[in-house]
């Protein structure tokens, strides 16, 4: 006989996406630190897109414009750059998101501990557990990720324009601005997949007969 | 009345290793239970009824001897056996219902059946079979906080049969009812039992489940008291402590 227990993964997404709905409010707290540091990289990346879409117009008054809205170019430079400070704040910001994603999902855990261990009772193996807090990640992830993403991408274009000129929308690198879209989001999910491991595995680990305990 | 024996708990122990100290809670515990039988198993607080009761179930390993379920040595299994055996064998009652709280009764029924791997339709309609049978037709798309404690335990009854195991084990099934909700689940649970043959091992101390037990057994202090027939209890009846 086939002793194997399976949980099909059409299923597996069905409940972790339920697990969500359900606990929408709950959700939507995780989400939003992942959704405002992702905007905020986001934002960082796409204002610098517009500058540089205007200093590669090679227009001596758009460099004028840059100089002002406070811009470090060189003179006859093709690049902006980026400050240190600057990619320090995004990379802070990131690291307080990721801190906040682990401490919500270990709360996360922690309430549905019973939960966890019931499904374990019914035959539910550790990888199961794993797999539904890694695919509830992976959707929240990408869901606050898109929404950071062009929430951050939307604010750099008004602010762009509003310091730079309409000229920045005109210059700017369409492909560059996608680039920078998809690379918040890649980000914004992976910082949500890594801030599951943890509590997964906690999860996973948790023993089946916590599920018998009777106080909360 | 010999019939195959389901359970075998051979000398087992466990301590529980506290840091400072080691409590000793089981001291060497003999049983033998025949398939088909009604058994509670009844214990003050702390005398290691629900240690001895998590152990049959393989949710415990014993710290010295074995416990056997269908003559297999449930310490020689590995994860998947284990979860497989839990699946597929036993089916478990809880005091606090447990079922989960995202889920409606109906996909709570048909979760083990996923697991065992079973199809979704026949999932569904061998779920809905179950939820008839327990009384709770028409209700299968309600989520558990929306079902009555009596009406969630009944879910969960029917949740533990999903996979007709061979073993159900309920932990005070009664512990959080009202008497007659408790007095219906476990007529419920009597029906199921000799309508199926299956075997149901009950943790328990409430008095109401002695009426319908095949066999007692009374744990004290870590070790097993007397084991009673029900012939032995009816003699009793009154004079019970």
């Amino acid at each position: 006989m086939k002793r194997l227990i399976a949980l099909p993964f059409r299923k597996s997404l069905e409940i972790a996406f339920q697990s969500i709905r359900v606990r929408f409010f709950r959700s939507l707290v995780t989400t939003m630190s992942l959704v405002l540091a992702v905007a905020f990289l986001c934002y960082m990346q796409t204002c610098d897109d517009f500058a540089q879409g205007m200093l590669a117009s090679g227009d001596v008054a758009a460099y004028e414009i840059l100089v002002q809205a406070g811009y470090d170019v060189v003179p006859g430079g093709a690049n902006i750059a980026t400050s240190a400070k600057q990619r320090w704040i995004v990379i802070l910001s990131l690291l307080v998101c990721i801190v906040g994603i682990i401490n919500a999902q270990l709360m996360s855990v922690t309430e549905r501990f019973r939960e966890i261990g019931t499904m374990k009772c019914l035959g539910a193996l550790d990888r199961f557990i794993v797999r539904l807090f890694v695919l509830e990640a992976l959707m929240q992830g990408l869901a606050g990720s898109i929404t950071g993403a062009l929430l951050g991408m939307l604010t750099a274009a008004v602010s762009s324009t509003i310091t730079l000129g309409t000229g920045a929308v005109a210059t700017v690198s369409w492909p560059a601005v996608g680039y920078s879209l998809l690379l918040a989001i890649v980000t914004g999910t992976g910082l949500s997949l890594i801030g599951v491991i943890y509590p997964a595995i906690i999860a996973a680990r948790m023993q089946p007969v916590e599920a018998m305990r009777v106080d909360q | 009345m010999t019939g195959k024996t389901i359970v075998r708990v051979s000398g087992v122990t466990k301590d529980f290793d506290l840091g400072k100290i080691v409590v000793k809670v089981l001291k060497g515990i003999d049983l033998e239970i025949e398939e088909g039988k009604y058994l509670s198993i009844m214990g003050p607080s702390g005398s290691g009824k629900s240690t001895l009761f998590n152990m049959i179930g393989g949710l415990d390993k014993p710290t010295t001897g074995k416990v056997f379920i269908d003559e297999v040595d449930i310490a020689q299994l590995d994860a998947y056996e284990l979860a497989w055996l839990r699946c597929r064998k036993i089916g478990y009652i809880f005091q606090t219902f447990n079922l989960i709280p995202v889920m409606t009764a109906l996909e709570n029924v048909t979760l083990p059946m996923t697991f065992a791997g079973m199809s979704n339709d026949d999932a569904v309609e061998h779920g809905m079979d179950l939820l008839k049978q327990v009384g709770l037709e028409g209700r299968h798309a309600h989520k558990p906080t929306e079902l009555s404690g009596g009406q969630q335990q009944r879910v969960a009854v029917a949740r533990a049969l999903a996979n007709s195991p061979a073993i159900v084990l309920a932990d005070e099934p009664t512990g959080n009812l009202d008497l007659k909700t408790g007095e219906d689940i476990i007529d419920l649970l009597k029906e199921l039992s000799s309508n199926r043959n299956v075997t149901v091992i009950s943790a328990t101390h409430d008095y109401k489940m002695l009426n319908v037990s095949d066999q007692v057994i009374w744990i004290r202090d870590g070790r097993v008291d007397k084991i009673q027939e029900r012939s032995e209890l009816e003699i009793r009846t009154g004079g019970l402590e």
